[in-house]
């Protein structure tokens, strides 16, 4: 429903020029939630800015629903936005009204009666969870009840697109975990389509179901988060991976390990409902050859179960190979070579 | 000479009257080219809501070509224009016009500093929501620069007591004509004492009303 094409931003500086998005193409299928990764100065937040026009493309195209939002009036351009539900890193909810006077603001603008605001902004209250604090100041809040509010807000006119940016970056892990559940849960029961930008890893993994990362204003990599969760391509998307998932064991472990004679590691990894089959225990009794779990993890992805494990045999050398080879029918293995690091 | 105390408190009320209307009708009148002003400064700033290099350029030369002139000075200077609009350069009435245009381009740069504090994100968020220009200007920056905004015109107010007090020194009426004329000029301490007093009260009672106003209107 969204989508990018072409599209590159360049802000002129004094004297310089800063290429902040460098022709993204992206499409935003309806109902699902995206993730923008990237390091701070990747230029992830420009690209948001750009969905509802905050910032104009220099290059290149938008378009939601087929249509080319650059090209609309002001009049419609305001029209459009009102369908478009944003929430920020750092909440700006205004200072001078209520929690429930926050929630109206969209609503006041869009020209709704007293009475509707009323029963909608009750209604959005108690989705969010925070019906007790109709009267309260945005001073008056946590962070995590803040983006609450933000979130609220964003959704008072039912709008078919929320973008969120970076917008739990500002919260401790409970609270974003909490922020997150919301968000998915405004995803499921709306079908409201989530673009979400983010530099935590951890957030992709929770709640998109694809990806796309982002480096130097370009897409480095995109796709179904579990695909790019168990086979990334670049190392920027290695690099993020590992800040949520590690694969190697410290460094003070693996030198024990050496120090004890140091087998062969092999890296298995399983994907999908290959995880509920016992194939190490089945392969490796067949060849008469043990194995010995050394290190690693199996975690869910999209509901789908992802095992990486580090794993040494023991037997002889032939059967070793041969039990190698019938794995690599079955399951992702390759040798560990990159120990010394 | 000594002032004959039963006849001189009519004249000091009187006096303090012409004061405060001074100071009021000023407050109200600058205010509001003041807010206006301010406001179009900010909104027309580089990147702001409505960006427009030539009208900032024109109103901001224009405040710092008025505000440093020492108000006595400017006073009289314009004294010309005074007169083809009032009709008449001496009273209370003819010192509201150069005090209105002096607190208007003050008020002007108050309203400016206060609005630039707010935080942009939020003028991005309404944005987002698809709001207006206008309807930014009085749904989003007034209402959240209000508060600053009442203790920076409980500053001007304060100066446009002091203001008063130097258009009374050339005519205009009030505690400053009257202390010149009996303080000043009849070498009376006691009258000079009177009139610094009520002076003082002024002011503590502008502070104190701005501060129950803008805490009113507070909300951080």
């Amino acid at each position: 429903m969204i989508a990018f094409k072409n599209v590159s931003k360049t802000f002129r500086l004094e004297k310089r020029e800063v290429h902040a998005v460098q022709n993204v193409s992206l499409t935003i299928g309806e109902g699902e939630i995206f993730g923008i990764i990237g390091f701070s100065g990747a230029g992830k937040s420009t690209l948001l800015r750009l969905v509802n026009m905050l910032e104009r493309p220099t290059e290149g195209t938008i378009t939601i629903h087929g249509t080319d939002i650059n090209k609309l009036s002001p009049k419609e351009l305001r029209k459009r936005r009102s369908n478009i539900g944003m929430i920020f890193q750092n909440f700006n909810l205004f200072h001078s009204r209520t929690v429930a006077g926050n929630i109206a603001y969209p609503l006041k603008l869009a020209g709704w009666s007293k009475a509707k605001i009323n029963d909608r902004v009750a209604e959005l209250l108690s989705f969010v969870g925070l019906s007790d604090k109709a009267k309260d100041y945005p001073d008056q809040l946590s962070g995590g009840q803040k983006q609450r509010v933000g979130i609220a807000r964003a959704l008072a006119t039912s709008p078919d697109v929320l973008i969120c940016d970076e917008a739990t970056s500002a919260l401790d892990p409970e609270t974003t975990a909490d922020i997150l559940r919301l968000l998915k849960k405004v995803n499921k029961e709306f079908g409201i389509t989530v673009l979400l930008i983010t530099h935590e890893m951890h957030v992709i993994q929770s709640i998109c179901h694809r990806v796309a990362v982002m480096e130097n204003g370009r897409v480095i990599e995109s796709g179904d988060v579990f695909e790019v969760f168990t086979n990334p391509q670049h190392e920027t998307t290695q690099r993020f991976i590992q800040s949520v998932q590690q694969d190697l064991p410290s460094e003070n472990i693996m030198q024990e390990w050496r120090k004890r004679g140091g087998k062969k590691l092999y890296r298995v990894i399983f994907k999908g409902s290959i995880t509920n089959d016992s194939v190490l225990s089945q392969v490796t009794q067949k060849h008469d050859v043990h194995f010995n779990i050394v290190y690693g993890s199996v975690q869910e992805l999209q509901e789908k179960l992802f095992g990486n494990l580090l794993i040494s045999f023991e037997g002889d050398t032939p059967k070793i190979q041969a039990t190698i080879s019938e794995l690599a029918s079955l399951v992702d293995i390759r040798e560990v070579t990159d120990l010394e690091s | 000479m000594k002032v004959d105390w039963t006849t001189f408190w009519p004249r000091v009320a009187e006096s303090t009257g012409e004061t405060i209307t001074m100071v009021f009708f000023t407050l109200i009148c600058g205010s509001i080219f003041g807010i206006i002003i301010g406001l179009l400064l900010f909104v027309t700033r580089e990147k702001n809501i409505l960006e427009n290099k030539f009208v900032f350029q024109i109103l901001n030369i224009l405040i710092n070509i008025i505000r440093p002139i020492p108000f006595i000075i400017f006073l009289v200077a314009i004294s010309p224009l005074t007169r083809a609009v009032v009709g008449t350069t001496i009273g209370t009435t003819a010192a509201i016009f150069p005090m209105t245009i002096v607190a208007s381009f003050s008020i002007a740069r108050v309203v400016e500093n206060n609005l630039v504090s707010i935080d942009p994100g939020v003028i991005e968020a309404a944005q987002a929501m698809g709001a207006s220009p206008l309807k930014i200007i009085f749904t989003v920056l007034i209402p959240e620069a209000l508060g600053p905004l009442i203790l920076g015109l409980t500053f001007i107010s304060v100066s446009l007591i002091d203001f008063s007090a130097v258009a009374g020194t050339v005519g205009g009426g009030g505690l400053g004509h009257l202390a010149m004329t009996y303080g000043y000029q009849r070498f009376d301490s006691s009258v000079m004492l009177v009139t610094v007093i009520i002076l003082i009260v002024l002011v503590q009672l502008a502070q104190w009303l701005g501060n129950v106003l803008s805490k009113k209107f507070m909300r951080r």
